[in-house]
C-alpha cells in the first residue's frame, strides 16, 4: 500500500484529535485576530442605538435551543448589555419551547453586571407561548392577548414599563435570535402585515438564506453566526458599554484555526485521492 | 358527511380570512383576534398529541424489546419527572408549594425553580454536547468525501474554500495586502449577495407560489391530504 493510500485510510480518530486541538488551543492562548465589522451587523447596532433611552422598548425573541447557544448566546448577551448600559428597555419572549430558558439564562447572567436593572421597569420577560405565527400576529393587535402576564406571573398592566406598550406600534425594533426558520415568520407576519422593523441574529449555516430579505430591507440588519456576534461585541466594547469577556471574539480564534484545519484536511484528502488513483492505474497497466 | 363538514369549514374560514385581510373595520379586527386566540389554543393542544405519540412509540419499543429499548425507559421516566416538577414547581417562578417546602427543609436553590436547574445543568450541556460533535463529523466527512471529482465538485470546493476562509478573521488577515475588493471577507459578501441570493430568491419565489397554490387547493377542496387516509 502506497503512502497516499494509507492517508486515505487514516483512522478518523486522528481527524477528531486534530479538530479538538484546533478548537482547544486558541482558548488557552488567544490569537487576537482582527475583527472587521460588516454592514449588516452595524445596521442592527445603529437601529438599537436609534431607540430613545427610557422610551419604547426593543423586543428580542429568543427562538433557539441550547444546541445553537454558542453562536446565539453571545448575540443575546451583547444586545442586553447594550440596552442595559444605555438605559434602553427590553422585552424578551420566546416562540420556541426551549428559547424561554435561554432568555432566562441570558437575563440571569447579564443582570448581575447591572444590579440597578429591574424586571418590569427596565426589562420584561414574557416567557414562552405556543402558536408561533398566531402569536406574532396577535401581538400586532395587543400583546396582552398572547401574554396577559410576564413569565413570573405578574399581570402586564401592573408593570410600569408596559403601561404604554400594547402592540408593534409601540415597539420600534424587533430582533429575532434563531437557528431555525423563525425569522421568516417575523418578516412575513410582523414585518409585512404590521410594518414592524425586524432584525435577525442567526447561525452561520442559516445566514445564507436571509440575504434576499436583507437586500430588500425586510431585515434591517443581520448578525450571522459567531462572526456576527464577535462583530457586535466589538461594537459595544468600542462604544464603552461593557468590559465583559468577549466570548464570541475568543471563539472566532478557535473557529479560524478549525476552518484552516478542515481546509488542510480537504486538500490532503484530495491529493491522497488523486495520487492513490494514479498509483492504482499505474499498477493496473504494469499488470 | 365526515368529509363534507371539514371541507366546508376549510372553505368558509379560508374565504372569510382572505376577505377579512382587506377590511380594517373593528369588527373584522376582533374576528381576526378571535381566530388568532383559537389558533394559539389549538397550538397548545398539539402538545397533548406530541406527548401521547411519544409515549405510544416508546411503549411499543419496550413491549417488543426493540434494540435500545432500555433508553425508552429513560425517556419516559424523564418525561414524567420533568412534567411533574414543572407543574408542581413552576417554570420561572417557584410556586407556593415549593417555596413552603424549601423553607421547611431550609434548602436554597441557585436557580429560581427546579425546572430551571434541570434545564440549565442537564438539558443545556447535553444538547450543546450533541451539537458540538458535528464539528468532528463534518471535519471527518470533508476529509473523506469532499473530492474534486468533476467540474461541479470543483466549483463547490472553490466556493467552500473562499467562504470558509472569508467567514473567519484569518481570511482577512491573509488578504489584507490585496486591494479592498479582493479581501476575502468582501469576496464572501459578494458570493452571498449575488450568486447565493439569486438562487435563494428563485427557491423562495417557487416556495411562495407553491404555498399559494396549496392554500387555494385546500380552500377549494381539491387538496384533501389533511383529512387523513380514512373514509
Amino acid at each position: 500500500m502506497g503512502f497516499w493510500e494509507k492517508v486515505m485510510k487514516l483512522d478518523r480518530r486522528w481527524v477528531f484529535l486534530l479538530i479538538a486541538l484546533a478548537v482547544f488551543i486558541p482558548f488557552l492562548k488567544p490569537l487576537n485576530l482582527p475583527i472587521t465589522v460588516t454592514k449588516p451587523v452595524k445596521d442592527v447596532f445603529d437601529e438599537v442605538e436609534r431607540i430613545p433611552p427610557n422610551g419604547s422598548p426593543l423586543m428580542i425573541s429568543t427562538d433557539y435551543a441550547p444546541s445553537t447557544a454558542p453562536e446565539l448566546d453571545p448575540m443575546l448577551y451583547a444586545l442586553l448589555r447594550q440596552c442595559f448600559a444605555s438605559k434602553r428597555r427590553v422585552i424578551l419572549l420566546s416562540l420556541d419551547t426551549q428559547g424561554a430558558g435561554m432568555a432566562q439564562a441570558g437575563l440571569d447572567a447579564v443582570t448581575k453586571e447591572f444590579p440597578n436593572v429591574k424586571s418590569g421597569v427596565d426589562y420584561v420577560f414574557l416567557g414562552y407561548q405556543p402558536g408561533w405565527s398566531a402569536v406574532i400576529l396577535s401581538m400586532g393587535e395587543e400583546i396582552r392577548k398572547s401574554f396577559p402576564t410576564d413569565a413570573y406571573g405578574v399581570p402586564l398592566d401592573s408593570l410600569p414599563m408596559m403601561k404604554y406598550v400594547h402592540n408593534y406600534n409601540d415597539i420600534p425594533f424587533v430582533i429575532d435570535l434563531s437557528g431555525s426558520s423563525a425569522p421568516m415568520s417575523w418578516v412575513m407576519y410582523a414585518g409585512a402585515r404590521y410594518g414592524q422593523r425586524v432584525g435577525v441574529g442567526t447561525t452561520a449555516v442559516s445566514a445564507a438564506q436571509y440575504y434576499p430579505f436583507l437586500s430588500t430591507g425586510q431585515f434591517v440588519g443581520m448578525l450571522g453566526g459567531l462572526k456576527g456576534a464577535a462583530e457586535y461585541e466589538r461594537l459595544i466594547v468600542k462604544k464603552g458599554y461593557t468590559k465583559a469577556r468577549e466570548v464570541a471574539t475568543i471563539g472566532m480564534d478557535a473557529q479560524s484555526i478549525a476552518h484552516l484545519v478542515i481546509l488542510f484536511l480537504i486538500i490532503i484528502g484530495n491529493i491522497a485521492f488523486f495520487a492513490s488513483r494514479s498509483y492504482k492505474e499505474r499498477r493496473l497497466k504494469s499488470v | 358527511m365526515r368529509r363534507k363538514i371539514p371541507l366546508s369549514i376549510a372553505f368558509i374560514f379560508g374565504v372569510i380570512m382572505i376577505i377579512q385581510f382587506f377590511i380594517p373595520h373593528p369588527v373584522s379586527r376582533d374576528f381576526f383576534q378571535m381566530i388568532l386566540d383559537w389558533m394559539i389554543i389549538v397550538g397548545a393542544f398539539t402538545y397533548i398529541l406530541a406527548v401521547s405519540s411519544l409515549i405510544r412509540v416508546h411503549k411499543g419499543k419496550i413491549k417488543r424489546k426493540k434494540e435500545g429499548w432500555g433508553y425508552s425507559y429513560v425517556t419516559l421516566i424523564a418525561l414524567v419527572i420533568t412534567a411533574i416538577i414543572g407543574v408542581i414547581g413552576g417554570a420561572f417562578q417557584p410556586t407556593k408549594v415549593t417555596t413552603t417546602l424549601f423553607q421547611k427543609i431550609n434548602w436554597h436553590l441557585q436557580q429560581p425553580t427546579i425546572l430551571m436547574v434541570i434545564y440549565r445543568y442537564i438539558q443545556m450541556p447535553m444538547q450543546a454536547t450533541m451539537f458540538s460533535l458535528l464539528a468532528f463529523f463534518i471535519a471527518s466527512a470533508a476529509f473523506r468525501a469532499f473530492k474534486a471529482r468533476n467540474i461541479t465538485a470543483v466549483l463547490l470546493l472553490i466556493t467552500a474554500f473562499i467562504v470558509m476562509l472569508g467567514r473567519v478573521p484569518v481570511g482577512s488577515l491573509i488578504t489584507r495586502r490585496l486591494p479592498e475588493t479582493f479581501h476575502l471577507s468582501n469576496v464572501v459578501e459578494w458570493i452571498l449577495n449575488y450568486p447565493n441570493m439569486a438562487a435563494q430568491r428563485g427557491i423562495l419565489i417557487g416556495v411562495g407560489l407553491g404555498m399559494i397554490a396549496t392554500a387555494l387547493k385546500i380552500i377549494l377542496g381539491i387538496e384533501r391530504g389533511y383529512l387523513g387516509g380514512g373514509d
